[in-house]
């Protein structure tokens, strides 16, 4: 039964317009502007796309101010504004090899061409609060030093050539889309790739992390982590070739992971593939490593009945707009739905004599 | 993923440019040099998203990455030239700017285009990837190996 009851929206009106104060916070601070968001908080802006699925930084900035500094209402606001865009097409895959490096290094191979670049890391930072953040200051510039022009070869490759790493081949099979018919099992890799590279960070961190810890276990090498650059390069219809339309920043981690063979594929090492928009490697890692144990069946290893192999449990419960919209709704009003649920719970103890034992006792 | 047209193709190459310029630089460097044409919208500028595609192992499968924002737009000069532009982010005044160029690179205009925007634009975006390149560089590790104290 659906009652409809009125009587909120004053209630309401008001909430949103102390909702829009608090957000300004105490009047006397400066108010944050979006381009400080975007360039002083941009590893919050990177995941925001990256969840959101959707490559804008002044968006992104919004969102984040927007909602407070709560990033899952931002990407939900990202989500939404996604939704009303018209899809002008497809692009042409990317092509990794071609990054502009801001960062390469690799955990396998010390010396390697290109070499180990370690950009701007939190790596080897002593994880001291640095107190002259507090007051304002200027920062001097970075130092520089000649750079090596050519491309940076992905380690995999060099691998490969003693046929010692299984190859990504390729194939140009158009993909399914999430974003355009339902998630449905069973998933390829192509379609878990896309489910992973949006899904909540927290989520596929603890689940790579349960592989880690024996649950399917994979045991990964980082072979590779790469950030910077890359241009997007789209087909136009009206012009008969493709332009480059733009740019975006991304980070790429293949995994190399140990693999004694199967009944179908011969011992050598496999991989892992994890690609995410922005500088976000703890979560490129973390999707390397599920994607990785995903792939059980392909390899033919075993289930072992671990949360991380379970693909329709992984992608199901990965997207945080999905979780988070199904968690809360239970917040809001179930008057009628508890209604029922009373009388039941009524019904059933009359029937169990629970209320004639008590009426006895007094 | 290379296009072989690339080389052949400056069309190609200056829309590509146009694409990833920074924001008002190309309308600052074309109202330098020279007074706008008049023009009739063939698409006003309309903004959308495109799915950004890559391989899964670099170079296996394509999937779908998450979309990117783009405007695009089309003109038409009164001497019947046709301008394209399709350019990343919501930027309907230099989608605008792109596709006038492109227009004006189809007309006698074509060399102060060149000298007067399209090659201060590619300088300056090349100074600063070469910048950002010679940061990353400056992090680079130069392994070295410590004597052994065997004796």
């Amino acid at each position: 039964m659906y009652v409809a009851v009125k009587g909120g929206e004053r209630a309401i009106e008001n909430a949103h317009a102390w909702l829009a104060e608090e957000r300004r916070g105490n009047k006397d601070i400066a108010e944050l502007g979006i381009a400080q968001i975007r360039e002083q908080l941009s590893l919050a802006v990177n995941r925001v796309m990256a969840e959101g699925s959707l490559y804008d930084p002044d968006l992104a900035a919004l969102a984040i101010k927007q909602a407070r500094g709560d990033l899952i209402e931002a990407i939900f606001l990202i989500r939404a504004y996604r939704t009303t865009l018209p899809r002008f097409g497809a692009s042409e895959p990317v092509d990794t090899g071609a990054m502009a490096c801001d960062r390469r290094i690799s955990a396998t191979f010390k010396d390697l061409p290109g070499g180990q670049v370690l950009g701007p890391t939190f790596d080897y930072t002593h994880r001291l609060l640095d107190f002259k953040l507090a007051a304002d200051g200027e920062v001097p510039d970075a130092p520089a030093r000649a750079a090596e022009t050519g491309d940076v070869p992905h380690v995999t490759g060099f691998l490969n050539r003693e046929g010692l790493i299984e190859e990504a081949r390729h194939d140009d099979t158009p993909p399914r889309d999430l974003t355009r018919e339902p998630l449905e099992m069973p998933a390829d890799r192509p379609l878990r790739l896309q489910a992973l590279t949006r899904a909540d960070e927290g989520f596929t961190l603890g689940l790579a992390y349960s592989t880690q810890r024996g649950y399917g276990r994979n045991h990964a090498f980082v072979g590779e982590l790469r950030i910077g650059a890359v241009p997007v390069e789209m087909d136009i219809p009206e012009l008969g070739f493709a332009i480059e339309i733009g740019e975006v920043t991304l980070t790429e981690c293949e995994t190399v992971n140990q693999f004694t063979g199967s009944k179908t594929e011969p011992p050598q090492f496999t991989r892992g593939y994890g690609l995410v928009f922005g500088q976000t490697e703890r979560k490129a890692i973390s999707m390397a490593l599920v994607d990785r144990a995903l792939r059980w069946e392909e390899l033919g290893e075993d289930n072992v009945g671990a949360p991380a192999q379970d693909a329709e449990f992984v992608l199901y419960h990965a997207d945080n707009i999905q979780a988070t919209g199904f968690l809360e709704h239970i917040k809001l009003p179930h008057y009628v739905d508890f209604q029922s649920e009373l009388e039941l719970v009524r019904k059933l103890r009359r029937e169990a004599g629970v209320d004639q034992v008590q009426e006895a006792a007094e | 993923m290379k296009d072989t047209l690339q080389e052949n193709n400056p069309r190609k190459a200056w829309m590509s440019l146009l694409a990833k310029a920074p924001e008002g630089r190309a309308a600052t460097l074309l109202d330098g040099a020279i007074t706008r044409p008049a023009f009739t919208w063939l698409r006003a500028p309309e903004i959308g998203s495109t799915m950004v595609r890559a391989r899964a192992g670099a170079t296996g499968a394509p999937f779908n990455l998450g979309e990117m924002t783009v405007t695009r737009c089309a003109l038409t000069l009164d001497t019947g030239e046709v301008g394209h532009a399709y350019i990343q982010g919501r930027r309907k005044e230099d989608a605008e700017t792109a596709a006038l160029i492109d227009a004006l690179m189809q007309t006698a205009m074509s060399q102060t285009m060149r000298t007067s925007v399209l090659e201060p634009l590619e300088a300056e975006m090349t100074t600063a990837r070469a910048a950002r390149a010679a940061k990353a560089a400056a992090t680079k590790v130069d392994f070295f190996t410590m004597v052994r104290g065997e004796d």
